[in-house]
């Protein structure tokens, strides 16, 4: 019995299809969406969220963040962003990690709530690049 | 009566006109069914996280320390109004009928002794307020409408009011939209944004006996937190997505009205052009046969 995988983003559904398993990029570690999984919501970091039928990887797509919802039939993930593994251009993260890192050093080091939401977002682009490169 | 190169330089000037207001209504249209697209498509999110926000609430109901955004600051003092309009005109009532609704609800509002403040969106909306009641903005966002709009807008815009929020400046907050039912009609709405107003949940949503066993991973209150600035953030993406979608409806309609204006005005000016001919070269012939009669 399969669970149905559906990927969104603000703009648009990317994904909505039947998997036999989803891996889901947890913030506190990666989790297995799975026929008969118990309801479940969690936080995602930046990460890669693949799709598997059978044993093989079918689909992986880049997401910068959001939460997952995830019951025994269905598993719903709303992302922050989210890119086919193959669409994204390590370019375009790359300028952005510099400029994430500018404004890191700019940033008053004492304002913590700034910097842990300036620290997610850099491991996002990381993770982005990362995913890019293939070193996932 | 206005002499013949009178005539002829206003049916030109009108015919001018015409060719720019039907080009205009093509534009439009067409870029009506991109925006119409791009709502269509920005639903499915909203949907989720309504269902997602419906569990986090149930879950969390009855705690302490529950986020200013979904409780609200306990006060209902100082109100912030959110107009959004287009950046340019020639769209019919579209952006006066927002701006009457919200010069309304901001004279109840006064009325009632509470503070208004106002964050128009759109060049429209800023130049309108800036006239009566400048003292009021706090902020304004502009340049957004027309093309794709980029969820970035509605992000920036949603921790704008977020922080507001959180300082406790505002209280309450609403935005006020046209949205959208066709391309002839769009409704004046004025939409609560904080504390959010909680749907009813309707029974075939989630059965009842699914909401107790959720996980929560970290935890609701950390979800929570995380969720409800998301979640207004996808609310006036919502309305932002309606305004574009309104704004090219309605400048559509406008410039089919005005099109088909200019033809009625050129044909009733062609029709007295020809009757002027007609009368001096009348007048004409009287004056030559009378003239050969006097001989």
């Amino acid at each position: 019995m399969p669970v149905l995988i559906e990927i969104i983003s603000p703009e648009k559904v990317l994904v909505s299809r039947e998997v036999d398993m989803a891996v889901l990029p947890g913030m506190d570690g990666d989790i297995a969406a799975m026929p008969e999984h118990a309801p479940m919501m969690l936080l995602l970091r930046g990460g890669v969220v693949a799709l598997h039928e059978g044993d093989v990887v079918t689909d992986r797509f880049f997401v910068a963040g959001g939460f997952a919802d995830i019951t025994g039939t269905r598993c719903t993930v709303l992302a922050d962003k989210a890119v086919p593994v193959s669409e994204i251009s390590i370019d375009n993260a790359t300028a952005q990690l510099e400029a994430l890192s500018e404004i890191w050093d700019k940033t008053d080091k004492t304002d913590m709530t700034r910097l842990s939401v300036l620290q997610d977002q850099i491991l996002a682009v990381r993770a982005e690049i990362a995913a890019g490169a293939g070193h996932v | 009566m206005a002499s013949l190169k009178e005539l002829r330089a206003r049916i030109g000037s009108i015919k001018s006109t015409r060719k720019i207001t039907s080009a205009m209504k093509m534009v439009a249209a067409a870029k009506l069914r991109r925006a119409q697209a791009s709502a269509e498509a920005a639903r499915p999110y909203a949907a989720a996280m309504r269902r997602m926000l419906g569990e986090l609430a149930a879950a969390v109901q009855g705690e302490g320390g529950v986020p200013r955004l979904l409780s609200g600051t306990g006060q209902d003092k100082v109100h912030l109004l959110v107009p959004l309009t287009s950046d340019r005109g020639l769209c019919g009532g579209f952006n006066s009928n927002v701006h009457r609704l919200t010069v309304q609800t901001i004279r109840r509002l006064q009325s009632e002794g509470k503070t208004v403040r106002l964050l128009p969106v759109g060049r429209r909306a800023l130049n309108f307020f800036s006239r009566d009641y400048a003292d009021l903005i706090v902020d304004h966002v502009s340049g957004v409408s027309g093309k794709e709009i980029p969820f970035s807008v509605a992000s920036d815009l949603g921790e704008k009011i977020n922080a507001l929020v959180e300082t406790g400046e505002i209280d309450v907050c609403a935005l006020v939209f046209n949205k959208f039912h066709n391309a002839m009609t769009q409704v004046p709405t004025s939409q609560q944004l904080v504390p959010m107003l909680m749907e009813e949940r309707g029974a075939g949503d989630v059965p009842a006996d699914n909401v107790a066993q959720y996980e929560f991973e970290p935890d609701e209150a950390t979800i929570l937190a995380m969720l409800l600035p998301r979640n207004l953030q996808v609310q006036i993406y919502a309305a932002l997505l309606e305004t574009a979608a309104g704004e090219n409806g309605a400048r559509m309609t406008a410039m089919d009205n005005a099109t088909r204006n200019a033809g009625r005005s050129i044909d009733s000016l062609t029709q007295v052009y020809n009757r002027t001919r007609q009368t001096n070269i009348t007048n004409e012939l009287i004056e030559i046969i009378s003239g050969a009669q006097a001989v």
